[in-house]
């Protein structure tokens, strides 16, 4: 009966093609290295997944926000579990998606025609640094305060526009609740739509062209 | 593809299928089990109420017609203490008849005033009247008014506060 209801759906929504494009696509012998982007965005799915449930109690706002975390540590059941897998899997996202790259990078997957790929990765990898600069605000105690203080301090060291910049990412002079509101709403909205886009052209560019073989080895 | 499958051996891509279905299977478990158990906690958490609420004297209240007592109670949940407030009518039929309803539409939980030209609480929210007695005369609560089980301690009223 099954089969039934799948030859139905497959008929009109072509599953079959799109599994066989999307899964069953030909690659050369390659080794573990090349498991990375595979890594790079179940960790992402992962930390969307987890981001998600964690904005079901988490507040944004300077009075509450210390206490909302404290909350999902101590109060809500697996708080801590769901907390915990978002906290360390965000670390191993900038570490699997920066090996990732280098990877690329020392096989020369980055030529010809996969320059576009590389483009969008290196913008993937500043997005994704951008994920854990503003998230690292959110529990809104003395690491995080201090921590962005210092970092966009940093931002205003640039010449001449460096003030704009560290104004800018504050919303304001202060680092204030203006700041921390701006910065969850962009680890939220802005940088994650930001990195859906882009995987969406990185993944369409690998099914289209294929991955690379490893230098040296005949295609 | 056909080949394969028809040989008696596990081919090499079956089994990885298998291997792949069970660990997914497993990771999906960790994750999404912890994750009902983290969204439904909340209302897993007993905040049970059991209290006497002084209404103050009983000769404050007239004979006759309902006087509006309110007062609030606060509680923690999650991260903030909520303030609840409460709204009761002391109705004092006579000397020592003494009934004490709840504010609270039996409906759906608006709050219900007293309107002395009609003498019937009414609620603004669905139109729903009740006698001074508490009995449903018009709208659509399921049942009369909610009373207060209440004892009267040196002329103080004190009404038995529950909660579950």
């Amino acid at each position: 009966m099954f089969e039934n209801i799948f030859q139905w759906l497959d008929e009109r929504l072509g599953l079959e093609a799109i599994y066989g494009t999307i899964l069953d696509r030909k690659v050369p012998k390659v080794n573990w290295w090349f498991t990375l982007g595979s890594a790079s965005l179940f960790l992402f799915v992962m930390q969307g997944i987890t981001g998600i449930f964690l904005t079901m109690y988490y507040v944004p706002s300077p009075d509450k926000a210390y206490d909302s975390v404290e909350y999902i540590m101590n109060g809500v059941a697996f708080g801590w579990l769901i907390r915990g897998i978002h906290h360390w899997g965000a670390s191993l996202m900038v570490l699997v998606v920066f090996i990732h790259m280098l990877r690329t990078f020392f096989y020369g997957a980055y030529k010809y025609p996969r320059e576009v790929t590389w483009l969008t990765g290196t913008f993937l990898l500043l997005l994704t640094l951008g994920m854990g600069f503003t998230g690292y605000l959110l529990p809104w105690n003395q690491r995080a305060y201090w921590a962005t203080t210092v970092g966009t301090e940093i931002a205003g060291t640039v010449p001449g526009i460096g003030d704009f910049i560290l104004r800018v990412l504050r919303g304001g002079s202060d680092l204030s609740a203006v700041t921390l509101a701006r910065f969850f709403s962009a680890h939220i909205w802005l940088l994650p739509l930001g990195i859906l886009l882009l995987i969406s052209v990185h993944m369409y560019l690998i099914i289209r062209l294929g991955i690379s073989n490893i230098p040296g080895e005949d295609e | 593809m056909a080949n394969k499958s028809s040989s008696p051996n596990l081919s090499r891509r079956d089994f990885s299928k298998i291997v792949m279905s069970f660990l997914g299977s497993i990771m999906g478990a960790v994750v999404g089990i912890p994750i009902i158990g983290y969204v439904i906690s909340p209302a897993l958490k007993a905040t049970e109420i059991d209290a006497w609420v002084s209404l103050g004297t009983l000769d404050s209240y007239p004979v006759g017609n309902p006087k509006l007592f309110s007062f609030t109670r606060t509680k923690v949940n999650g991260w903030e203490q909520t303030t609840n407030s409460y709204g009761v009518f002391v109705v004092r039929k006579s000397e020592s008849e003494l009934n004490i309803f709840s504010n609270v539409c039996t409906h759906l939980s608006c709050r219900v005033n007293w309107y002395e030209d009609t003498q019937a609480y009414k609620c603004p929210c669905h139109d729903a009247q009740f006698d001074i007695n508490g009995k449903v005369i018009f709208g659509p609560p399921p049942r009369p008014m909610d009373e207060y089980e209440h004892k009267i301690e040196d002329g103080n009223i004190l009404i038995h506060l529950t909660e579950a």
